[in-house]
């Protein structure tokens, strides 16, 4: 890896510093493949299924959503397009590190896989682009590794286990959102007091959508409720943006 | 049709990625794209939330998982690790089963 034109700064990170943070993300967040492995032979999904899935998805929310849905019977289709709303944030966190990492055309493709919160997360707090590079390497390597295996731990645990609903599995996924969530309204705003809608309104989003979906389910096919529930995220903005030019 | 699922969201989650990694920073750096991109997914999980703790089949119901799913919410706001919140949740839900079922 070679210096940077940002490598300038007096202050630069030791490169052991950003190889101990990147590994602690990298590891503690792999480890949790294992909870996935869980949900997905829990509601149906084989092993093989379900390893793929850590394999080639690689990003923890889309997966959860893919299996959970199809166990709740939603059509695989419904179910892929809710998977793939939540991958769609992907795309700006690689937006960010594309000015970062400054990859060069060959590398960007292995790359894009590793391109998640968790690695942007670690790479976007670097002060310069060599640990930027040298954090989201580590953090891809020890995610992407510690996920597949503890997925096929899990995956193989669960049938041991038999029927999940006698253990209390079926409520790992939605548990798993809610940490999930948490995470995303917190990094998306500046914590601490409350502000008005307009300018926070991750709350108010996630409160209407989840009131969608929840009227919804009676009365629409199953995996349905959930694409109602994402139209909340436009309403909200178009609502808020209405009050904001009368105010 | 669930391996054509599971391929749907392999080649749609990647493609996303690569786009991000690959195009110019003008098409996808608008005020209006970003929130929905940042409000979508909030939207999405709240919506997964609700029903897979509140749903059965086609109509709700309140049960151990809500129970549970109030055991990974203590267990957020004391900072838990991810783990240790999910593992919070399967063991209050299967404990108010085995209580009360």
């Amino acid at each position: 890896m070679t210096a940077s034109p940002t490598t300038t700064a007096l202050h630069a990170k030791p490169r052991a510093a950003v190889v101990r943070d990147a590994l602690g993300v990298g590891i503690a967040v792999g480890l949790s493949g294992f909870a996935f492995g869980v949900t997905s032979a829990g509601a149906g999904m084989s092993t093989a299924q379900t390893c793929v899935l850590s394999l080639l998805v690689f990003t923890g929310a889309s997966q959860f959503a893919l299996v959970t849905a199809i166990g709740a019977g939603a059509a695989p289709f419904a179910a892929a397009m809710g998977a793939l709303f939540l991958g769609a944030r992907n795309a700006f966190y690689g937006l960010r590190l594309s000015h970062l990492l400054d990859l060069s055309p060959k590398v960007r493709p292995l790359a894009a896989q590793w391109v998640i919160d968790e690695t942007s997360a670690v790479a976007l707090a670097q002060p310069d682009r060599a640990a930027a590079r040298l954090g989201f390497t580590i953090t891809g390597v020890s995610l992407y590794l510690g996920w597949n295996i503890t997925t096929l731990l899990g995956a193989l645990g669960a049938a041991a286990l038999g029927d999940p609903s006698a253990w209390g599995i079926d409520a790992a996924g939605p548990a798993a959102f809610l940490a999930l969530l948490v995470s995303m309204a917190r990094g998306t705003g500046s914590s601490g007091s409350w502000r008005r809608v307009r300018e926070r309104p991750e709350p108010v989003t996630a409160a209407v959508a989840a009131a969608l979906a929840l009227a919804c389910l009676p009365v629409v096919p199953a995996g349905v409720p959930v694409l109602v529930a994402a139209l909340a995220a436009p309403a909200v903005l178009i609502v808020t943006r209405r009050r904001g030019d009368h105010s | 049709m669930i391996w054509a699922a599971i391929a749907v969201v392999a080649v749609g989650c990647y493609a996303v990625k690569l786009l991000g990694l690959s195009v110019p920073a003008s098409v996808l750096e608008r005020p209006l794209i970003r929130r929905l991109a940042t409000l979508v997914p909030i939207a999405t999980l709240a919506a997964l939330i609700a029903l897979q703790t509140f749903g059965e089949g086609r109509s709700l119901v309140v049960d151990a998982r809500a129970a549970g799913l109030a055991g990974a919410g203590v267990a957020l706001l004391l900072r838990a690790p991810f783990l240790v919140v999910v593992t919070a949740a399967v063991v209050v839900t299967a404990a108010v089963r085995a209580l009360t079922g």
